[in-house]
């Protein structure tokens, strides 16, 4: 596979003259939000597909962080780059509190827990008035800058956040080579084997709830900072199904998994709120939550390794036992 | 004072019972199939909203409720042999984002139906509230509280009494044992959705005169069976019965004594304390206990 060596740094370089071949800030808005997501994703996708278990409540990690870089810079003046690091801390900190009783339990309890924080931290961001502004939000967030950098256009943002989600792809990629990621790899293969080779399997699995809650938090961060607006909206529950959807689309435990899930299902969100309102006159964007539904009962039924048939398989060639363990 | 504490109790038995049925539901479904269904709310909702447009047809109410319960059970029945079965050996991940699927498949499919408007269902019976006590009740909770009360008596029955309803309780209790001794998951698995879109279907009815009914209406139901389900234990079938109660009688209270705006994050709140501090339940307190 070296021999493709030269085909990634190309595509790469393709990738990034894209800001000076598209003109429109409408398809530069969606390549953002893309990259956005699929730093939420490659958390999610470490969670689901190595540590199996699954999280309603990412809108939530990603609100947090939204809201903390909102609050921290318009309201305590704190400098961007200390906001946004709180903004990863403290999803991160939610998560170990959430995390640490839920993980022992089966992987239903995690889901119901997330869930509920999902849906209590969107009601406080609507009902917390002094604090979150209520349902009209805050705005005037700063632009992020760090050092003399600030980065005020969307070209800008572009490669910020495209560098992020190149920098958590390599991460990810040497986690999962590394010790832990042999381990989290066990896991996803038989919890129990994982067990009986002397792996705390339910500090793993915390670990990476929180490796994900870090990343949500992270890509608020950011989305705080690129809209410099912000308001309870895109942090409800549909958003963490959402986040699920893109995790499955692109394939669990796959290397560009979390990339193509991202990029497939805001592609199709933004082809269905432009195609249904012409197949049902009146229609409301609503409608499309249930072409999402869809897609993930037959996704999970038909393809449940995702359509990231294409991407790398981040577990490299197994040595095969010589007897298969059922 | 007093008036009002039970006045408070009486509206948070009724609205408990409603969460009831939809734990007992929920945890079913789950003894019997490993499952957290999570479209059990849609299930509320689309028996609510059925039951409104077929009585808005003319029909009997009576008939109107039976006919919207029995096709919410086929529709369960057949989402379990369209959506379950095909990946019943699927991990639990697979299965529960399967079930979210269905829900927000099956809430869009309301949307489409009966779009963003509210629906309503006149109370079962006429007349005024009752004054018992000194506190007045309305007279749909009765009939809330007591079809509650026949709802799970049948339950019970159909457990105890048939042959179909001994090997659902065999599976409840004992999910390899029961096949062990020649119980067919499959069909149990099939019947558990049939049952859960029946009780769901029911629940929604029976709360339909007291608030409105919308295509959206399941999700927050959901969320408190769910939750009456976690103070249970999501293990035995009076504990969430249990759970429902307690849930319906804190929210009651909370709502009347606090603030009325504390009434929806309460019970995601008692979820989250549950999880944290004692994840099999509160009957886990009073020692584990079958069934």
């Amino acid at each position: 596979m070296w021999s493709k060596s030269l085909l990634w740094p190309a595509v790469i370089l393709l990738f990034l003259a894209l800001p000076f071949v598209i003109d429109s800030n409408y398809y530069l808005s969606i390549l953002i939000v893309i990259g956005l997501y699929t730093i939420i994703v490659q958390g999610l996708g470490i969670l689901m597909g190595y540590a199996g278990q699954v999280s309603f409540g990412h809108a939530g990690f990603f609100g947090l962080g939204g809201y903390t870089v909102a609050i921290l810079t318009t309201r305590f003046d704190w400098s961007p780059v200390f906001a946004l690091i709180a903004a990863v801390i403290l999803p991160g900190l939610i998560a170990a509190i959430i995390g640490r009783p839920t993980l022992k339990l089966r992987e239903l309890y995690l889901a119901l827990g997330t869930m509920g924080f999902g849906i209590l931290i969107h009601t406080l961001f609507n009902e917390g008035r002094e604090l979150t502004g209520g349902p009209s939000g805050i705005s005037g967030i700063p632009y992020l800058s760090i050092g003399g950098l600030s980065f005020d256009s969307d070209i800008k943002f572009f490669y910020l956040v495209w560098a992020v989600v190149l920098l958590v792809l390599i991460g990810i990629n040497n986690l999962i080579r590394s010790r832990v990621g042999r381990a989290l790899r066990a896991i996803s293969e038989s919890e129990h084997a994982a067990e009986t080779a002397g792996i705390d399997t339910g500090k793993l699995k915390l670990k990476a709830f929180i490796f994900s809650a870090l990343l949500a938090g992270l890509a608020g961060g950011l989305y705080a900072f690129y809209i410099t607006f912000i308001s309870p909206s895109p942090f409800g529950f549909h958003t963490s199904v959402q986040f699920v959807l893109m995790a499955v689309v692109g394939g669990l435990g796959t290397f560009l998994g979390p990339l193509l899930g991202a990029a497939l299902v805001v592609l199709l969100g933004e082809l269905l709120r432009w195609v249904i309102p012409l197949v049902i006159p009146g229609a409301g964007g609503e409608y499309e939550i249930i072409f999402f539904g869809l897609i993930l009962v037959f996704l999970m039924i038909f393809r449940p390794k995702g359509l990231g048939a294409f991407g790398k398989n981040l577990k490299p060639p197994a040595v095969k036992p010589s007897v298969a363990p059922e | 004072m007093s008036d009002q504490l039970l006045q408070l109790l009486f509206t948070g038995l009724t609205l408990g019972s409603i969460y009831s049925l939809i734990a007992l539901a929920l945890v079913t479904t789950f003894k019997v199939t490993g499952i957290l269904n999570l479209a059990q709310g849609e299930f509320v909702a689309i028996g609510a909203l059925l039951a409104i447009s077929l009585y808005a047809t003319g029909i009997p109410m009576f008939a109107a409720f039976i006919l919207a319960i029995i096709l919410v059970a086929i529709m369960g029945g057949c989402l379990e042999r369209a959506a379950i079965h095909p990946a019943r050996r699927a991990s639990g991940l697979t299965l529960i984002i399967i079930t979210l699927g269905l829900s927000i498949s099956l809430r869009g499919l309301a949307l489409l139906i009966w779009g963003t408007d509210t629906y309503s269902l006149p109370a079962f019976s006429q007349g005024g509230p009752l004054i018992i006590g000194g506190a007045v009740l309305n007279p749909q909770s009765f009939w809330i509280l007591g079809l509650a009360v026949i709802t799970l008596s049948v339950l019970y029955a159909f457990l105890g009494l048939t042959y179909a309803g001994k090997a659902v309780k065999a599976a409840v209790i004992n999910r390899t044992a029961a096949r062990l001794v020649g119980i067919n998951p499959n069909t149990i698995s099939f019947w558990a959705f049939v049952g859960s879109g029946a009780l769901g279907a029911a629940a929604g009815i029976f709360i339909a005169p007291v608030t409105m009914s919308t295509y959206d209406m399941g999700f927050m139901l959901a969320i408190k069976g769910f939750v009456a389900a976690v103070i249970g234990g999501l293990n035995n079938i009076g504990g969430a019965v249990l759970g429902g109660l307690l849930l319906g009688v804190l929210e009651s209270y909370s709502a009347g004594l606090i603030s009325s705006g504390l009434k929806d994050g309460l019970a995601i709140i008692i979820l989250l304390v549950v999880l944290m501090v004692k994840p099999h339940g509160i009957l886990g307190l009073l020692g584990e206990r079958k069934i």
